[in-house]
C-alpha cells in the first residue's frame, strides 16, 4: 500500500515551478506573436508570404506534413508496441499519446493558415469531390483526431479515479473535474474488461488509419506530375519518415519530461536502451527508401530527375539536403548502434538532431520540386525563382510549434504523463512473480 | 369499384394529355409549313450571292435562301455555364513557324482580362530543348486538356471541364489551395496572392460585375487562381479570342474540332487537315493530359529567331500600368 502512495506521490500531476512558468508564457508570447501576423495575412492575402505561383506550397505545407508525420507516434509506438506485447513501453505510452494528439491537431490547423480563402471552408463539405486528396485528407485527418484522443483518454479512466480520490482535501475543484473525467469509475470487474476492450479496437483501428493519413499526406505529392513526387514509392517513404520522425519527437520529449518531473526511476536507462534501438530500426527504414527516391532515378537519368537530384546534391539546397541526411539521418543510426550511444544523455541530442532533420527535410521535399517545373520559369520577377519565408512565414510557423508545445505542456501538467494504475498493476505483478518464485 | 373508377378517370386524363399533345404538335407543323410556304413565295428574288462551302468550295446560292442567325445576347440562359456551348469542341492551334514573339497576344489577353499581378495567363517562351537543337518561340496558354490533372485534384469542385473543351474557374467557389497549380504540368495557372486592385491599378469599377467562369479576371478575386479561359465571353459574341485577334501573325488558329474548322482570322482551314500537313503536336503528350491546344512546329519559318530577342523579357510578362491613366 505504501508503495501505491510513493507511486501517486511521485506521478500525480504537480504545479508548475518558476521555469515551467517562464517556458509557458514564452510560448504564449510565440504564440500570439504568430496569431497577429495570422491576422495579417487574413487581411492582407497571401501576398504577405514568399509564395508566388511557382513556389506556390512553402514552409507552411512542410511544416503541416511535419506535424503529420509527427503524429504517427501513437499508431507506433502505442499500438504496435502493444500489439507486439513489449512491456517497456508502459513509461512512455502516455508521452507517445500527448504528442499524437498534439501534433494531428496543428497538422489540421497548419493546413487551413495555407489556406488562401479559410472563409471557404465549408465548401470542402458542401461540394467535395471524392476523387481529390484533399477530400480525403479532410476525413482522415478529423478520424485520427478522434481516435488519437480515445487511445490517451480510455487508458486515463483509472488515473482520474485516482487522482480525484487525491485532490479531494486538498484542491476540491481539481478533484471534481477530475472525477468527471474518470465517468465514474470504480475499476470493477465489467469495467475493466470493458475499457481492455475499447482499448484494443483502438489500438488496432489506429494503426490502419495512421498507415492512411502517412499514405495519403504522400498521394498530396505523388498524384501530381511533378518530378520528384511522381514516385510509386513515395506512400511507403513517407510512412518510414513519419516513423522517424515521431520516434525522434518521442525520445527528445520524453528527456525533457523525465528530468523536469524527476522520473528517472521510472523512465530508466533501460527505456532509453530500447527507444534508442527502436528509432535505430526507424532510421535504416528511412535511409533505405532515401536511396529508393534519391540514388535510384540517377540509373535512367532522366532530364528533368538529374536536374532536381542536382540541385539537391551540388545546387542551392545540398547544405540543407546533406545536413538533414547526414546529421538527420545517417550520423544517429551510427551513433545509435553503440550501447553508449543509447545513453539518455546522448539519445536526447540524437532525437534533437533526427527532429530537426525531419522538420527540414519536408522543406526540402516541397520546395525544390516545386521551383523546377517542366516548362522554364520566365515572365515573372527574378524572386519568384527562388523560396525562403518570409517574416509572417515564420512568426506563423514558429506559432504552430509553439502551440504544439503548449498542448503537450498543458496536458504534461493535468495529466499524470506515467499511466498511474498501470504502474502500479505492474509493480504487484512483479511482486506476486517473484513471492512465487521465492517460495 | 373505387379501383375501376381511378382506373377509367387515369385512362380519360392519359388520353387527354396525348390528345392535346397531338394537336400541339401539329398545331406548330402546320404553322412552320405555311410560314415557309409564304417565304418562297413572297421573295424569290432570283438574286444570288457567294458562298463557301464547310469544304473551301465557292457556291452561288439564291438570297432569299440566306437566312441570318440571330445570337443572342443572352447565352448564360441557354446553356449551363458548368456545362459549356451544346455541340462543340472549342481547339486552338498555334503555329510555331510563324512566332516571332511579337507579344501581341499577350498584351492584348493581359488587356481584356484586366491582369494585375506580375504573371501573365499567356506568356510566349524562349525555348530551346537542347545545346544542338533549335531555338524557338513558344506561347503558352492553359492547355484545357481533356484529361486536366488540375481538375481532378480540386476538392471542391472549383475548377471544372466543360462539354465544350474548356476548362475554367468558379473563382467564388475556390478555397485557394493551389494543388491545381502543383498538378498542372504546364504552369498555366497564376494565383492572386493579394488584393487584385484592378480598381486601383486599372482605374476600373468593378462593382457592378459579378465574377463569371466565362469571363475570368473581372473581377479576379483574391486568394483564388486564375489562368486563361479561352475566352467564351468573345466567343459568345461571334468573335475570336483576344490573342488570335492581336497576332499580327496569324499564329493562332481558333475553332471547333467538330466542325473541323480553325480560323486564324485571315484564313480558315481544315483543322485535321492543317494537323497532318504540318505535323501537329500537343505538348508533353507523353503525360496523358490530352490537350485541346495543338503545335505545329517551327519549320520552314518566315522569320529569324533572333528577331524575338529584342521583345523579350525574361522577368516581366505583366507590362507595369501607369497609375491614374484613364484609356476606359
Amino acid at each position: 500500500m505504501n508503495d501505491h502512495k510513493i507511486i501517486i506521490r511521485d506521478l500525480k500531476p504537480k504545479k508548475f515551478g518558476k521555469r515551467d512558468t517562464i517556458w509557458t508564457i514564452s510560448l504564449i508570447v510565440i504564440i500570439v506573436a504568430g496569431v497577429i501576423a495570422y491576422i495579417d495575412q487574413l487581411i492582407k492575402g497571401q501576398e504577405v508570404t514568399n509564395m508566388r505561383d511557382y513556389a506556390l506550397w512553402g514552409i507552411y505545407i512542410s511544416n503541416f506534413v511535419f506535424f503529420v508525420a509527427t503524429s504517427f507516434v501513437g499508431s507506433v509506438t502505442v499500438a504496435i508496441l502493444r500489439l507486439t506485447n513489449n512491456n517497456w513501453r508502459t513509461p512512455i505510452v502516455r508521452i507517445a499519446e500527448i504528442i499524437s494528439l498534439a501534433a494531428i491537431i496543428m497538422a489540421g490547423i497548419t493546413i487551413m493558415i495555407d489556406m488562401a480563402r479559410p472563409d471557404r471552408l465549408l465548401n470542402l463539405f458542401i461540394h467535395a469531390r471524392l476523387q481529390s486528396p484533399i477530400t480525403w485528407d479532410v476525413v482522415i485527418i478529423p478520424s485520427y483526431i478522434v481516435i488519437s484522443l480515445l487511445l490517451l483518454y480510455f487508458p486515463l479512466l483509472p488515473d482520474f479515479a485516482i487522482l480525484k480520490k487525491h485532490f479531494k482535501k486538498k484542491k476540491p475543484k481539481l478533484s471534481k473535474l477530475y472525477g468527471k473525467l474518470a465517468l465514474n469509475w470504480t475499476g470493477s470487474k465489467a469495467q475493466k474488461a470493458l475499457q481492455e476492450k475499447s482499448i484494443k479496437i483502438i489500438a488496432i483501428m489506429i494503426i490502419p488509419v495512421g498507415i492512411l493519413l502517412q499514405t495519403i499526406d504522400a498521394w498530396l505529392f505523388s498524384t501530381t506530375y511533378r518530378i520528384g513526387w511522381d514516385s510509386s514509392s513515395l506512400a511507403p517513404y513517407f510512412i518510414s519518415g513519419a516513423f522517424v520522425a515521431g520516434v525522434g519527437a518521442l525520445v527528445t520529449l520524453i528527456y525533457i519530461i523525465r528530468k523536469a518531473k524527476k522520473l528517472e526511476e521510472y523512465i530508466t536507462d533501460f527505456h532509453f536502451d530500447k527507444l534508442g534501438k527502436f528509432l535505430a530500426l526507424a532510421c535504416m527504414i528511412y535511409l533505405y527508401f532515401n536511396i529508393n527516391e534519391y540514388v535510384m532515378p540517377l540509373f535512367t537519368a532522366k532530364e528533368g530527375e538529374v536536374d532536381h537530384l542536382n540541385e539537391l546534391f551540388t545546387g542551392s539546397y545540398s547544405i540543407g539536403f546533406w545536413l538533414v541526411t547526414i546529421i538527420g539521418l545517417i550520423l544517429p543510426i551510427i551513433i545509435l548502434l553503440f550501447k553508449k550511444g543509447r545513453k539518455p544523455k546522448v539519445m536526447f541530442y540524437v532525437g534533437l538532431a533526427v527532429v530537426i532533420g525531419s522538420w527540414w527535410k519536408r522543406f526540402i521535399i516541397v520546395t525544390p520540386t516545386l521551383l523546377h517545373p517542366f516548362l522554364p520559369i520566365q515572365g515573372v520577377p527574378e524572386s519568384w525563382r527562388h523560396y525562403f519565408p518570409s517574416l509572417h512565414e515564420w512568426l506563423i510557423t514558429f506559432a504552430t510549434l509553439a502551440m504544439a508545445f503548449l498542448i503537450i505542456t498543458v496536458c504534461v501538467r493535468y495529466l499524470p504523463v506515467i499511466p498511474i494504475q498501470r504502474t502500479i498493476d505492474e509493480l504487484e505483478a512483479s511482486k506476486t512473480n517473484t513471492k512465487n518464485t521465492s517460495s | 369499384m373505387e379501383n375501376e373508377n381511378k382506373n377509367t378517370r387515369r385512362k380519360f386524363l392519359d388520353k387527354g394529355l396525348k390528345i392535346g399533345l397531338a394537336t400541339l404538335v401539329g398545331g406548330l407543323g402546320l404553322s412552320q409549313l405555311t410560314s415557309k410556304a409564304n417565304a418562297k413565295s413572297k421573295n424569290h428574288s432570283g438574286e444570288t450571292m457567294e458562298l463557301m462551302t464547310a469544304d473551301g468550295k465557292l457556291i452561288q446560292v439564291d438570297t432569299s435562301e440566306v437566312v441570318e442567325v440571330t445570337h443572342s445576347n443572352n447565352h448564360e440562359h441557354k446553356y449551363n455555364v458548368r456545362e459549356g456551348m451544346p455541340n462543340r469542341k472549342f481547339v486552338m492551334v498555334v503555329d510555331l513557324a510563324k512566332c516571332k514573339n511579337a507579344l501581341k497576344c499577350q498584351s492584348a489577353c493581359n488587356k481584356h482580362h484586366y491582369i494585375t499581378g506580375d504573371n501573365a495567363w499567356m506568356k510566349v517562351y524562349k525555348m530551346q530543348e537542347a545545346e544542338d537543337t533549335a531555338p524557338y518561340w513558344l506561347p503558352m496558354m492553359c492547355q484545357h486538356c481533356d484529361k486536366p490533372a488540375c481538375v481532378t485534384v480540386c476538392p471542391v469542385d472549383a475548377t471544372f471541364k466543360r462539354k465544350d473543351g474548356l476548362v475554367l474557374i468558379d473563382n467564388e467557389r475556390c478555397i485557394g489551395c493551389r494543388f491545381c497549380m502543383a498538378a498542372c504540368p504546364y504552369s498555366t495557372r497564376v494565383f492572386n496572392w493579394g488584393e487584385p486592385g484592378q480598381e486601383i491599378t486599372l482605374n476600373m469599377d468593378m462593382t457592378n460585375h459579378t465574377p463569371s467562369p466565362e469571363h475570368a479576371g473581372m473581377p479576379s478575386i483574391k486568394g483564388t487562381v486564375d489562368k486563361c479561359d479561352f475566352c467564351p465571353h468573345a466567343i459568345d459574341n461571334n468573335e475570336l479570342p483576344h490573342c488570335v485577334t492581336a497576332c499580327p501573325n496569324g499564329v493562332f488558329y481558333f475553332g471547333d474540332k467538330y466542325e473541323d474548322t480553325v480560323t486564324n482570322g485571315e484564313e480558315t482551314v481544315r483543322l485535321s487537315k492543317l494537323l497532318e500537313d504540318k505535323s501537329g503536336y500537343r505538348l508533353m503528350e507523353g503525360l496523358g493530359t490530352s490537350p485541346s491546344v495543338y503545335y505545329l512546329p517551327p519549320v520552314d519559318r518566315l522569320v529569324d529567331f533572333e528577331d524575338g530577342l529584342e521583345d523579350f523579357k525574361e522577368f516581366e510578362s505583366v507590362e507595369p500600368i501607369e497609375p491614374l491613366e484613364k484609356s476606359e
